[in-house]
């Protein structure tokens, strides 16, 4: 029995294998894979160019009910807004693409691919909401036997949003050929969820109790619509099917609340990793150094537009252009920063205070010199895309990849930066020169060329918060406005000049922000953590970690 | 001619003296011209000069009471346009209530916008401000009593240098983020506005412009006597040694932070009175005011009039607020450039602000010319010492590691 | 010394007589004041507004100026700044002596100069969509009161869209607030209940939305088509989008309509992921006419960028200058109250192929459009209303503005005539 279904399945292997084969040189000759004569496409597709949005609905209806391979490409190519058709000649439409330069052009009835092409030759076939959602859903239906597991996930989770009661068939049929689990899992639901609406009235109480447990926000809408009251009369007249909804539903409301709990820890420390990027950089400059500048929020915003710019210089290749960025924007913050300290800081060290003032005036200046070099518009930072999207844990928690790498991201700056204090022969000058400035001197360390060294290196590292940060707000310039007096609540909140401090002072305050926000409101939360700081600082006013010993002394 | 021991200490104050005059002579000048000279004579000072000057008298009350902390006490507070914004709030509700059934709903009590978001009747804290005299209370017991609590609070727990300056900045922050919102009560961020008058006085009326100008400058006139006379007295001199050296001040047994607070309310009072003065003239007050940004502004505008001497404060924020004029309209793309380097070249070459420039040149003058002045100039050089005594040293001792710092900076390049 | 401080206060009076020596105006140009930001927060908005009224301005010469004379624009910079808002309006009319102003953005700048504008009887044109309750004598409103934008919208989502559900998510300002007030008006007119309307405001410039998309993803699990009206403001809309993005919520499930968002907004994000979501506007860019091809057309010459975009305020200016022109000629002069009575009922061409009349309520009349986002940035126009919306300056579905009017026009001429009481009321002259 056991070696039976082993052979089985290493069959079915070798039978999906094969058919990966056959689909691939299929692809490749399209023109054998043309099952209906070009006419039966054709005659739908020209009616596309002029049908309204509720024609244009049925003419994807019937496309999708033709046999044949390109039926997929037009109705991908349509979803995707890509599909245009010819301004000159009539019956040729288009699936347009960027490629290395310009456009590219593919003829969906041929394949035939067209380089170069001016837009301007084409007219696109225009899309809408409701079109795209039934577009999607068909495109699923019509994936669900696909070769490619990924592609069957993706199509078995897009039907979760269908109430077709049409697609219980193929969805059924697609559970019985399908092997892997996850899918079948996925399939299981949506048949589920079909049959908890269109099934007799058992059927429906049974599928209602297989939904029992699932966490996706689509099986959540569809048990509560069962619930809706109007008029003092329920939508849905069944008592029974009530009965089971409420009860599902409830039995996924617990576990929806505990994953609403854990996101928000996770909110909480993404906006803590976000701050302390912005603080670290200050947290050396402010807290080593002793110097108040005002400019580095400024800092911040040279780093995001440093990622734009690299952005604009390697547009075909967005999904690399942070790991170049990231670089550039710590040496062009850092040059800026080791500028600003040559040229004016230099001159005003033991009047902490005049700092203040002076890079006050710097910061003006920088603002001005972007909004004249770049427009005072924001600019459009594309996100690669590894980092779009989230990482769905279950159906109700998932965690977007952005503010995952940002999180990763800052804890890999802060320990790179510890290493660089505690490990390096710079970093032991930097501490000593900290600690004792003229002692330092008489021990040979050029304290004035160190003073350069670390004030670029804490503007450097503002510049590598600016590409985190330029995935999740504005690039304009503005920006470093926004988070400068975040940043110096953060390093004063967690003490001055000490990395452990400026850590668990992001973290608290942006746990702390995000517990508050849903029962307080996002301003009331922010006020708050203000006083919150205010009424701290009162009780412990060298911060949380404070540094002991005559450094400490006034 | 034998004086009081009142007037004493402005008789000792040269510069102050002469600033005086200035003041009002300004009080008088300005206000008659805009009155009395038709329009088109070449004497004739338009209603826009005189709102415009009568702002920057209340930007140089404000600056006084910064540099009266800063300069004297060291106390650099980045949160001063919250006791300026709370006195003009104060203000605002005044003029909002003498309203009455003239606003667009025709609501015979609640201020437009409380109509508008549907509040049914007055919050507890708008009641009395019908009362003139009531607000102008509130003017200075809100700021004061805000400034006494935050400096009992920050100064008991020895809260110094820029640990003070950034909760400072917080505290305002806060205030702005609240008062932004709707349902404070306040307005939200269009604040409040569309005034109609001031004691029954039509606020857009010419006369009453005039007057609103009189009052400021006279206001601040009362001010700079105010402050001359606590830096002068014994109290100054306690504010002082605080500034240099703190610790030394509280181990020969005083009681440093009593002095602090005493010191910090009255500068939030000030701040207070000027914000009232200055929200009839410009005819609106909403939480932009106490944006962190405005603080730092005005720390800006005592550094570059001198800190530690107050009449450099007065001569700071008119230069700057001109300079702002002057530029946004000269200049609309490029006027932060030059406001930008002018904080950069003040805090680098002018240490002690313009004032401190001034006399400067003014010593090089004079010992260019001390031959031919010799009898008068002794005398002068006598009062310029003891006004020397009131500015702050060129290093700052509230930084121990910082004064090491800059020596060793000096050591390294010589 | 005291020689030291008598030249300070030399030097005091000395500029204090600068500042009030009124410059001997030369009367042979006709003088267009612009108030609009050009730095600080707004300038990010404000900075294109000023380019297109040069522009305009700069056409306008080229026909050969008005009534024989030159225009000459007059910039000024209020820098974000509220009250320095008012001190500029004043120096403009008072100082530069400006004979029309384009200006202003937020509402509360408009409020911060309209006592000036008000007091000097000057003229102002404010392009900006707006929250209504508010006609003034002496300023010209040509962008959308709340019906021209916010009820057509919402319109849409429910007869078309079929929504049920609705998140009304703005920054906390009056704009929102105002907006929102209407909308739950309207809305439980409609008879859509109390716990089907969920209302969220934030701070300016949020940027930390986890929490409230995540919250609107489960207000959307209720069983309902659910969409998002959003009067989210400025800089806080691309963190939102952003995050909506992230957090996989796509056009088809909950839209977003938004009122604040217009092409320039867009052309600072990346939009593949938007695609769908909405936006009502009373212009789009992609609107296909003649006049709007070569408005485009000159307005890319004119700032020397094929990338750049326009969008609705622009395209406000763009009625208003013209409707100005056109009542300057009409009434032979500049003078304000000569204009002001000669503009009204004044129509010129909108970009959008049809027509713009200026009403006695000193409000036009506009096309609602609601359209989709692209991936190119650009709005594809999917519904838009029969025929132009006169703009309502006193909403209908608020209780303390239900009985108010405005008519301009004798015998009534009044902004805030209450048809009940027959009082016209809040008027400052």
């Amino acid at each position: 029995m056991r070696m039976s279904s082993v052979w089985l399945k290493r069959l079915l292997h070798v039978t999906a294998v094969m058919t990966l084969l056959t689909v691939n040189t299929f692809m490749i000759a399209r023109e054998s894979l043309a099952a209906v004569p070009d006419e039966e496409l054709l005659a739908p597709m020209a009616e596309l160019k002029s049908a309204n949005f509720s024609k244009k609905a049925q003419l994807v209806v019937d496309l999708s009910n033709i046999e044949d391979e390109r039926v997929l490409l037009i109705l991908k190519g349509m979803l995707g807004g890509d599909l245009y058709y010819s301004k000159q000649s009539a019956d040729s439409f288009f699936v347009l693409s960027s490629g290395e330069s310009g456009y590219l052009a593919q003829n969906v009835l041929t394949a035939e691919m067209l380089s170069d092409i001016s837009k301007r030759d084409y007219k696109k076939i225009s899309v809408n909401n409701s079109l795209r959602r039934l577009l999607r859903e068909t495109l699923a239906s019509l994936q669900l036997r696909s070769p490619n597991v990924e592609t069957r996930i993706d199509a078995a989770r897009a039907m979760m949003k269908s109430d077709d009661e049409s697609n219980i068939k193929p969805l059924r049929q697609a559970l019985q050929a399908e092997e892997s689990a996850s899918v079948k899992k996925l399939l299981a639901v949506s048949e589920s969820m079909l049959v908890a609406r269109y099934g007799s009235s058992h059927e429906r109480v049974d599928a209602i109790g297989r939904l029992k447990g699932e966490l996706y926000p689509e099986v959540r809408s569809l048990l509560a619509g069962f619930l809706i009251e109007r008029d003092g009369a329920f939508l849905e007249a069944d008592s029974d099917v009530r009965k089971a909804a409420a009860e599902a539903l409830a039995s996924i409301e617990d576990l929806v609340a505990f994953n609403k709990g854990v996101e928000n820890v996770y909110f909480g420390i993404s906006l803590g990793a976000v701050l302390l990027l912005a603080a670290v950089g200050l947290s050396i400059t402010f807290g080593v150094m002793g110097v108040i500048n005002m400019a580095h929020g400024e800092m911040i915003m040279l780093g995001a537009y440093t990622t734009f710019v690299i952005q604009q210089l390697m547009p075909n290749h967005i999904d690399y252009s942070l790991l170049v960025a990231v670089p550039a924007a710590f040496l062009v913050s850092g040059l800026v920063g080791v500028i600003i300290e040559r040229g004016v800081i230099r001159h005003l060290y033991g009047r902490p205070l005049e700092t203040l003032l002076a890079t006050f005036g710097i910061s003006l200046i920088l603002q001005q010199a972007v909004r004249t070099i770049f427009s005072p518009l924001n600019q459009s930072v594309s996100t690669p895309s590894w980092m779009s999207g989230s990482l769905e844990i279950n159906g109700a928690l998932s965690l977007t990849y952005n503010r995952l790498y940002i999180i990763i991201f800052s804890l890999m700056v802060l320990f790179a930066l510890a290493m660089l204090l505690r490990k390096t022969l710079f970093g032991l000058q930097m501490r000593a020169v900290t600690q004792n400035r003229r002692m330092a001197s008489s021990m040979g360390i050029r304290t004035g060329w160190l003073d350069a060294l670390t004030f670029g290196l804490g503007s450097g590292i503002a510049g590598i918060a600016g590409v985190a940060l330029s995935q999740l707000t504005n690039v304009g310039p503005n920006l470093g406005q926004a988070y400068i007096i975040d940043s110096f609540m953060v390093v004063v909140f967690g003490g001055v000049g000490n990395l452990v401090g400026t850590f668990v002072g992001a973290m608290s305050l942006g746990i702390a922000n995000k517990m508050m926000e849903p029962f307080a409101g996002a301003v009331l939360a922010k006020i708050l953590v203000l006083v919150v700081i205010i009424l701290f600082i009162q009780k412990y006013p060298r911060g949380m970690f404070a540094l002991k010993g005559r450094a400490a002394e006034d | 001619m034998k004086l009081g021991p009142v007037t004493q200490f402005l008789m000792n104050d040269t510069a102050g003296k002469y600033l005086l005059s200035v003041l009002l002579g300004i009080a008088l000048v300005i206000p008659a011209l805009n009155l009395m000279m038709p329009e088109g004579s070449a004497l004739h000072v338009s209603t826009y000069t005189l709102t415009l000057l009568g702002k920057y008298l209340c930007y140089a009350l404000l600056a006084l009471a910064v540099d009266l902390i800063w300069g004297y006490c060291g106390i650099l507070s980045l949160g001063h346009g919250a006791f300026f914004a709370l006195g003009g709030y104060a203000m605002g509700m005044y003029l909002m209530r003498q309203i009455g059934d003239r606003g667009v709903y025709g609501h015979p009590e609640l201020p437009d916008f409380m109509v508008f978001l549907n509040w049914e009747e007055l919050p507890w804290y708008w009641f009395g401000f019908d009362n003139f005299f009531f607000a102008m209370i509130i003017v200075a017991l809100v700021p004061g009593i805000l400034a006494f609590v935050f400096g009992w609070l920050a100064f008991r727990s020895r809260v110094t240098g820029v640990y003070l300056s950034i909760i400072t900045q917080a505290l305002t922050y806060a205030l702005m983020l609240a008062f932004f919102r709707n349902d404070m009560g306040f307005g939200g961020n269009n604040g409040l506005t569309d005034f109609k008058d001031l004691l029954g006085y039509n606020l857009q009326s010419d006369t009453t412009r005039a007057v609103l100008f009189v009052a400021s400058a006279l206001s601040l006139v009362l001010g700079y006597i105010l402050c001359r006379y606590i830096v002068s007295s014994k109290l100054g001199r306690v504010m002082v040694s605080v500034r240099d050296a703190e610790s030394r001040t509280r181990f020969l047994g005083y009681r440093v932070d009593k002095f602090k607070l005493f010191v910090f309310v009255v500068s939030a009072v000030l701040a207070g009175v000027a914000g009232a003065l200055y929200v009839p003239q410009v005819g609106i007050i909403n939480p932009g005011e106490f944006s962190p940004i405005n603080s730092i502004e005005i720390i800006i505008w005592v550094a570059v009039g001198g800190r530690g001497t107050l009449y450099g404060a007065i001569v700071g924020a008119v230069l700057v607020n001109y300079a702002k004029t002057y530029f946004t309209a000269a200049f609309p793309e490029l006027w932060l450039f030059f406001l930008g380097a002018l904080f950069v070249v003040s805090t680098l070459y002018l240490p002690r602000g313009v004032v401190g420039l001034a006399e400067q040149i003014l010593e090089k003058w004079r010992s260019r010319h001390a031959a031919s002045l010799e009898t008068s100039g002794q005398n002068a050089t006598g009062q310029a010492a003891s006004a020397r005594d009131h500015s702050p040293p060129e290093d700052e001792k509230n930084d121990d590691a910082g004064t090491n710092r800059k020596s060793a900076v000096e050591l390294s390049t010589n | 010394m005291k020689k030291y401080t008598k030249s300070i206060g030399v030097g005091f009076s000395a500029m204090a007589l600068s500042i009030g020596a009124t410059l001997v105006q030369a009367a042979d140009t006709i003088k267009v004041g612009v108030l609009h930001s050009l730095s600080g927060t707004m300038a990010i908005s404000e900075t294109t507004l000023k380019d297109t009224v040069l522009m305009l301005v700069e056409e306008q010469n080229k026909k050969g100026g008005l009534l024989g004379k030159k225009l000459e624009a007059v910039v000024a910079d209020p820098a974000s700044n509220w009250p320095l808002f008012a001190e500029k309006a004043r120096e403009l009319l008072e100082k530069e002596k400006v004979d029309v102003v384009f200006g202003c953005w937020t509402s509360v700048s408009r409020k911060s100069v309209l006592p000036v504008f008000e007091e000097l009887n000057g003229l102002l044109f404010y392009p900006v969509q707006y929250e209504g309750e508010e006609s003034s004598k002496n300023v010209f409103y040509t962008g959308a009161a709340p019906n021209q934008q916010a009820i057509p919208a919402v319109d849409y989502l429910m007869n078309e869209v079929g929504v049920e559900r609705w998140v009304l998510a703005g920054t906390d300002y009056v704009y929102p607030r105002t907006t929102n007030k209407i909308l739950e008006a309207y809305l439980k007119a409609k008879g859509v209940a109390e716990k089907d309307i969920m209302i969220n405001y934030t701070p300016f410039g949020h940027s930390d939305w986890q929490s409230i998309v995540s919250d609107i993803k489960k207000f959307g699990t209720a069983g309902s088509k659910t969409a998002v009206v959003s009067t989210i403001n400025g800089d806080a809309n691309v963190p939102f989008y952003k995050e909506l993005a992230n957090q996989g919520i796509s056009a088809e499930d909950i839209p977003v309509v938004a009122f604040s968002v217009g092409e320039e907004e867009l052309s600072g994000l990346d939009t593949k992921p938007l695609v769908g979501h909405l936006a009502a506007w009373n212009y789009f860019m992609s609107v296909d006419s003649d006049t709007n091809t070569d408005f485009i057309d000159s307005w890319k010459a004119f700032i020397k960028d094929a990338d750049r975009v326009t969008n609705d305020p622009m395209e406000a200016h763009y009625i208003g200058f013209n409707m100005w022109v056109e009542a300057v000629k009409k009434a032979g002069s500049t003078e304000v109250d000569e204009v002001s009575d000669a503009i009204i009922g004044v129509t010129v061409p909108n970009l959008s192929g049809g027509f713009a009349t200026m009403m006695p309520n000193h409000h036009i009349t506009k096309p609602v459009l609601i359209g989709e986002i692209q991936d190119d940035g650009q709005f594809e126009t999917v519904w838009q209303t029969a025929g132009a919306v006169m703009g309502d300056a006193w909403s209908d579905f608020l209780d303390g503005s239900k009985d108010i009017t405005a008519d301009w026009t004798a015998p009534l001429a009044c902004g805030n005539y209450n048809v009940k009481t027959g009082k016209c009321s809040g008027q400052n002259y």
